[in-house]
């Protein structure tokens, strides 16, 4: 009897777990969209997943500063709480997370989806395909080599718009004797805006062959060799152009600058776009943009995001984290974030008739499968990125350091990385 | 046997120690325990038992990162403990001389201790900051030529967190060598005063070794928090520009949680932990001593 009553009940509650309608279910999303143009972007990804008819609802953790989002996210792994789905880079960020058996496994999501087929370039979809499973989903691609400038401040100065770096630099005296800031940059977050123009003027000076090859081998010969401290030696040359308010300036601040024609050129990715968007202008009057730091040979990178779920205990809590991950990627949801964020889409099949003359060069450009760059992500452990941030920082910040001295510790840090 | 036992151990005593106890042994003994043992292993994001031997050491010691921030903490320790004990001890005699208001000025010396250095840090960064603080209000008046941005300069960024930490750290200085300086018997100033003593000497040489004890517990509180000094870091530079602010402590938690290389991040925990262990290896010795000569 006693046995019985308890079947029952233990029947009883397995078939209300059954029966329910999918119970709402909130996931945590940690990501670091919070510039005004990435939360209208985000935005979109909120609004689509709460109505999606499941009663979902996004949970939206903004953490500022990529490295702290991320060190975040771990700490909440380590610590046996993680969030339904966090956002990374495409590359060796979460590596650890899926030789751990951290992450939820796509695969399924990914086959039905035909994502093997509707990502393009092939670049992007293999940062997410790991020995023939998915473990996170490509959102959107953004290339970091673009420079951004105002077409008020060059005409101001009187100086032609510019067409590779080397002009910039020739025209950069004029615009500082017209009392403006020639180059725009900040030192936030141990420097990664600093190595991101620092990457950018590698691929230029080595051409992208010899670079792949620096990182692939490792190469400490080509990481010390004399193309890296010419790099080394023009990074001296801009930090002459910039103003001594750069220290712990973000990248968004740092856009705002060329925005409101205070300066004249940032190096930055592709999101800043988005923040020129946010302030309602259109890169045909106010604002230019040059693709790949030379318009000669434009370049693209596959950098970008990727949003990786997290293995929870709970069933419902997985299928909403799989209905996420459809909804992500799906055509309507794709266009109207990356339309807001200034971004490409990772799919090749929907309708980009909507975006600007800079993003249309970007959709162009990705066209010739040799404009493309690997991004740096994708061969360096974020151990490796920091070094490199703080290697480049600390020679923009200290002008006793030599370019030799620079070249030779860039060269140790690449010969010993892993 | 038993009775002795019984004498040294008061069963309530014992019970009542037990949570501290487990508190100290649990993360304190283990703790550190586990960070040396990671120390020499291989370990990433994840902590592992792939032991490498001395490899996490070697690469700390070789990473320019590291071995400015242990320049940095020296020079920022000797100058703050040094500036902090002396102005400590002149705010305290300042309050000593039965002023007014003794209170109102007491608060005001010991706010700057009291409020979070997130929040005092980031205000200090605000007033230095070239285009919001001080150097834009004063161009802003009309002196266009005044410069003074420090913490955006590699070389003096240092000498601003200095400034920041004695403003932080005096008032409680002040606090500490204030109750001492109360304890000092009025007998002993007014026979000062009668041998004809002068002030100055009378602080010198009767006052100030009697405030031994006073003096140890606010060294020891300054030592303590320059070696852990990371807020204030994080608040006014975080650590730049580019490397020119970093402090160990500042290193292990970017290593371990930004870098996810615990391993590295351990191994210069590890160095943290040596020189305070020497130091207190050092004062159990002369502890050991003193009670042995005691008991002899």
């Amino acid at each position: 009897m006693r046995y019985k009553l308890l079947t029952a009940a233990l029947a009883a509650t397995a078939a209300l777990q059954l029966a329910g309608p999918a119970a709402a279910t909130d996931l945590e999303v940690i990501h670091w969209w919070t510039s005004k143009g990435e939360s209208a972007a985000v935005s979109q990804f909120a609004k689509a997943f709460d109505n999606d008819g499941h009663g979902d609802k996004w949970v939206d953790s903004a953490i500022a500063l990529g490295e702290t989002a991320r060190s975040t996210v771990m700490q909440r792994v380590l610590g046996g709480d993680p969030p339904g789905a966090a956002q990374f880079n495409p590359g060796r960020q979460y590596e650890e997370l899926i030789s751990g058996g951290k992450l939820l496994d796509l695969t399924d999501v990914a086959t039905a989806g035909r994502w093997d087929e509707v990502i393009r370039p092939k670049a992007i979809g293999s940062a997410c395909l790991v020995d023939g499973h998915w473990w996170c989903v490509p959102v959107n691609i953004h290339s970091n080599y673009w420079a951004w400038y105002s077409k008020p401040v060059f005409e101001k100065a009187g100086v032609p718009e510019p067409k590779s770096m080397a002009d910039f630099i020739a025209a950069a005296p004029k615009i500082k004797e017209a009392g403006l800031i020639p180059f725009a940059i900040g030192g936030d977050g141990n420097g990664w805006q600093i190595q991101l123009l620092f990457q950018d003027m590698v691929t230029e000076a080595l051409g992208v062959a010899k670079r792949d090859e620096m990182y692939t081998k490792k190469s400490a010969e080509i990481a010390g060799g004399p193309e890296m401290k010419g790099v080394f030696t023009q990074l001296r040359t801009l930090k002459q152009f910039t103003d001594n308010g750069y220290a712990n300036r973000n990248w968004n601040d740092t856009t705002n600058l060329v925005i409101t024609g205070k300066a004249g050129l940032q190096v930055m990715g592709d999101w800043a776009r988005g923040e020129f968007a946010a302030a309602g202008m259109t890169g045909v009057k106010d604002f230019g943009c040059m693709i790949g730091l030379n318009e000669a040979k434009p370049v693209v990178s596959t950098d970008g995001d990727i949003i990786v779920f997290f293995k929870q205990d709970n069933p419902d809590v997985e299928a909403a984290q799989k209905r996420l991950a459809a909804l992500l990627i799906s055509p309507e949801v794709q266009v109207a974030f990356n339309n807001a964020k200034g971004s490409m889409p990772v799919r090749g099949d929907v309708d980009m008739s909507a975006a600007d003359p800079c993003m249309q060069k970007s959709l162009k450009a990705v066209e010739d499968p040799s404009n493309i760059v690997t991004a740096t992500n994708r061969f360096i452990t974020e151990n490796t990125n920091q070094q490199i941030n703080e290697l480049v920082s600390q020679y923009f910040a200290d002008d006793s350091m030599t370019a030799d001295d620079a070249t030779a510790k860039f060269g140790t840090i690449i010969g010993n990385s892993d | 046997m038993q009775k002795s036992w019984r004498r040294r151990f008061h069963l309530p005593a014992v019970i009542g120690t037990i949570p501290m106890i487990l508190v100290a042994v649990g993360v304190f003994v283990i703790g550190i325990g586990f960070s040396v043992l990671w120390s020499f292993t291989s370990s990433k994001l994840f902590p592992t038992y792939d032991f490498v031997g001395l490899a996490q050491y070697r690469r700390l010691w070789s990473d320019s990162r590291w071995l400015v921030s242990v320049n940095n903490i020296w020079f920022f320790g000797l100058m703050s403990i040094t500036c902090n004990m002396v102005f400590g001890y002149l705010l305290a005699v300042f309050m000593d001389q039965r002023i007014r208001q003794e209170d109102l000025f007491r608060s005001i010396f010991l706010y700057p201790f009291a409020m979070s250095l997130i929040v005092t840090g980031l205000v200090w960064q605000w007033v230095l900051d070239p285009n919001l603080g001080l150097q834009a209000a004063l161009r802003n008046l009309g002196w266009s030529s005044f410069s003074f941005a420090p913490l955006v300069d590699a070389d003096t960024a240092l000498y601003a967190l200095v400034v920041a930490g004695i403003w932080q750290g005096s008032g409680v200085t002040m606090a500490i060598l204030l109750a001492g300086l109360r304890g000092v018997d009025e007998e002993i100033w007014k026979a000062a005063r009668v041998d004809g003593i002068p002030t100055w000497r009378t602080h010198m040489s009767i006052v100030a070794p009697m405030m031994k004890g006073a003096f140890a517990t606010a060294f020891v509180l300054q030592c303590v928090s320059v070696v852990r000094v990371y807020d204030l870091v994080i608040a006014m530079t975080g650590g730049g520009p580019g490397i020119a602010t970093s402090m160990p402590a500042v290193y292990v938690i970017q290593l371990i949680t930004v870098r996810q290389n615990v391993g590295q991040g351990m191994a210069a925990a590890t160095m943290m932990l040596l020189p305070v262990l020497v130091v207190l290896a050092f004062s159990g010795i002369l502890l050991w001593r003193r009670n042995r000569e005691a008991s002899a």
